[in-house]
């Protein structure tokens, strides 16, 4: 390795641009510029000083803003292509196959071609989240690689400059020293009424203001890796829940991802806003719109199993608590929220009819079958049952002459029943759906005739735990905060040195709004009665190079 | 400056060994939590109790020795109600070498599982899993859901949908206790 010595005899690390120690300039490209490159006051960029192994060029790979800059154009890219289609998420399907079958019906090749390459679940493809991740990466090698050596080059910095430093500054001055010795005195004065830090060293003087601004970029970044780790962390099992569950009213049922607690659903209420009983400007409104819910809940009670308890044991649940589960009023237990989505109104719970006889109408008695739990036998009265031999809660027709049902849920109900009464001991079969009654051992005398129907709701909930949230609202606070650190605080310095001549040369940076620091300095120059100072940047009409600390 | 070199190369390995291995661990878990969740070959089989349709407590800790055979089901689906005969006759074959099968029902009500077993004959345990916890607990989507559970107690295969009497059998003779 090379170190490069300044020829005021300090050792610079190979890739330096300015002397760590003095600032004269030590490349060729540096000398020959009229302004000093100031970009991480002229240090090397860490990864620069070594390319010797593997993981040395690994490291300089993720150190290059280029390489990170490709990263973040790719992530976009992705993400804007990913809109192109539907996500999986908003697909009619819900299996591998069917999604997948899906997406070359609908779309065609390029729909087949989408879905391969994880397209249609962009967040969840492993090649973008390898994208997030060696963004992280960068963020991280990067601002390793420029932090360290800029903080150290602040850290130590000296004093008094080599004149060539001074001369290559953009806003620069040499004249008379008017007031002699009091100059440096007179400025320091001014300079902290102005609140600048100085420091003087013989002859020489260093005023500094706002340096924690160079490192805002810093902490924007940390405040994104925060971020990063955060949905990182959503991942691991325990720490994100999004859960929905399906709930009628009278069930208690396992919450899922929650284990060990269990909810029952009370009452589902749908309530909407009355025209007789709201203000009357909002009587146009729901004469337009019809009805407008104003309110949809569950109550629900929340239950735990006791500790030993283990799944499947229910009888000796305990009550946690009451609560109504509003919209925006979740019930809130143990991390977990559980929110209102959904409902579904009205599905069917109990039936009722009447044994009748055909021919003359007369009523034997009545029944009720639950649907949750039917019975086998139903004593009607006056000598009557009637035996329940088959239940099909969604009727779907029949197969083979069995009676088929297509799923648990009651929105077809149909039954196959034995009708006993003093007049028919031996029992008369019929089978019974809504809308359809068949008697398939002949004609029957007597019939079970539909009266009507209790209803219950379903509620539609969501079960959401998130631990990642304040890590998350971290990182997005840091992120902030960087971002005003770097944007609204600028890290000005101005130096005066006491030339040999009996001269004063003097000075002036920052990293931004040069506008500012010209105003000060302006104070300053007339306080002390300082060679009026120029803007080499105008005077030069040259192109500084943006600073590129400043974008994060 | 050696040592300082050699300090920064293992510094430098280390940090991004770090990241690479939490960025691996991440894209492991997000492509794995949607398909096994909690469980996988190998665990532990999580403990429960259920009432059966003669009102007898079943409790899986207790086959431990013997092969259990954990079948979920519903009344609704078709592919269940196709392989469960063939599950009943290969279960008179296997019980008496320890392999027992427990068919779990989805919440159905009793009616219905009563019914159902005695239609199709059904000789083995069938327990009614009211609160969908047991199901919670074994994370079933689609059914039929069948695990293979050995005579330690741990799960040897979950299979997904419907089974042929051959696999039936062939799965039973896996559990078999030696």
């Amino acid at each position: 390795m090379n170190n490069i010595i300044c020829a005021c005899g300090h050792e610079n690390p190979e890739g330096t641009v300015l002397c760590g120690n003095c600032g004269r300039p030590l490349t060729k490209e540096a000398k020959n510029q009229k302004l000093a490159d100031m970009r991480y006051e002229g240090t090397a960029r860490r990864s620069q000083t070594y390319n010797k192994s593997i993981i040395d060029k690994i490291w300089n790979f993720f150190s290059s803003v280029k390489i990170g800059i490709t990263i973040i154009v790719a992530i976009l890219v992705a993400a804007a292509i990913g809109t192109i289609l539907p996500q999986v998420l908003y697909v009619p399907a819900t299996t591998e196959a069917d999604i997948a079958a899906y997406y070359e019906r609908v779309y065609g090749t390029f729909g087949k071609i989408y879905y391969e390459l994880g397209l249609s679940d962009l967040y969840g493809s492993w090649w973008f989240q390898t994208l997030i991740g060696m963004l992280g990466i960068s963020l991280i090698v990067a601002s390793l690689d420029r932090f360290i050596p800029l903080y150290k080059s602040l850290k130590k910095q000296r004093t008094k400059r080599h004149e060539s430093f001074m001369k290559r500054q953009r806003l620069y001055a040499q004249g008379e020293n008017i007031l002699g010795e009091n100059s440096l005195a007179k400025s320091e004065e001014k300079l902290k009424e102005l609140r600048y830090k100085v420091t003087r060293e013989d002859g020489a003087l260093l005023a500094e203001k706002g340096r924690f601004a160079r490192w805002g970029p810093y902490v924007n970044h940390v405040g994104l890796i925060i971020f990063l780790f955060g949905v990182m962390l959503r991942a691991l099992p325990g720490f994100y829940v999004d859960e929905t569950m399906w709930i009628r009213e009278g069930e208690t049922r396992a919450i899922p991802e929650a284990p060990g607690f269990y909810l029952e659903s009370k009452e589902f209420i749908l309530e909407t806003y009355d025209k007789a009983t709201e203000d009357e400007v909002f009587g146009e409104a729901i004469d337009r719109v019809g009805t407008i819910a104003s309110n949809y809940q569950t109550d629900v009670v929340l239950y735990k199993k006791p500790e030993e308890a283990l799944p499947g044991q229910t009888d000796d649940l305990k009550e946690v608590k009451k609560e109504s589960i509003q919209v925006n009023h979740p019930l809130k237990f143990e991390g977990y929220s559980v929110f209102q989505m959904d409902f579904r109104l009205d599905e069917l719970k109990t039936m009722h009819f009447k044994l009748s006889n055909k021919a003359s109408g007369e009523t034997l008695g009545d029944l009720a079958i639950d649907l949750v739990n039917p019975e086998t036998s139903y004593d009607v009265g006056k000598g009557s049952k009637v035996e329940l031999l088959g239940y099909y809660p969604d009727f779907s027709g029949f197969e083979n002459g069995e009676p088929q049902t297509k799923s648990p849920v009651p929105n077809n109900p149909a039954f196959l029943v034995k009708m006993f009464t003093p007049e028919t001991p031996e029992g008369e079969t019929s089978f019974v759906a809504i809308k359809q009654t068949v008697e398939p051992l002949g004609d029957n005398e007597f019939k079970l005739e539909f009266q009507n129907v209790d209803t219950r709701d379903v509620s539609g909930l969501t079960i959401r735990k998130d631990k990642t949230l304040w890590i998350l609202a971290l990182g997005g606070l840091l992120f902030m905060i960087g971002v005003a650190q770097g944007s609204y605080f600028n890290h000005r310095r101005i130096w005066i040195h006491e030339s040999t001549e009996g001269h004063l040369v003097v000075a002036a940076h920052t990293n931004k709004n040069w506008f500012g620091v010209k105003k000060e300095l302006d104070q300053v120059t007339e306080a002390a009665q300082l060679p009026p100072y120029i803007d080499q940047h105008d005077t030069e009409g040259q192109e500084l190079k943006e600073d590129g600390e400043k974008s994060s | 400056m050696a040592q300082t070199k050699q300090k920064r190369f293992i510094l430098r390995t280390i940090i991004l060994s770090v990241l690479v291995f939490a960025i691996v661990y991440t894209i492991y878990n997000n492509a794995t939590k949607e398909k096994v969740e909690v469980l996988g070959i190998g665990d532990e089989a999580p403990d429960f109790t259920l009432v059966d349709l003669n009102g007898e407590e079943h409790r899986l800790s207790d086959y431990k020795g013997q092969g259990v055979f954990l079948n979920f089901w519903g009344t609704w689906c078709k592919p269940c109600a196709k392989e469960m005969p063939a599950m009943d006759r290969q279960y008179e074959t296997f019980k008496e070498q320890g392999v027992q099968i427990l068919a779990v029902n989805i919440a159905q009500s009793d009616f219905e599982v009563q019914q159902f077993a005695s239609q199709y004959g059904l000789d083995f345990p069938i327990v009614i899993d009211k609160t969908k916890s047991v199901m919670e607990a074994y994370n079933i989507d689609p059914l039929p859901t069948t695990l293979l559970i050995n005579p330690e107690g741990k799960i040897e295969q979950i299979v997904r949908g419907e089974m042929t009497e051959q696999d039936i059998a062939g799965f039973m003779e896996q559990i078999r206790p030696e």
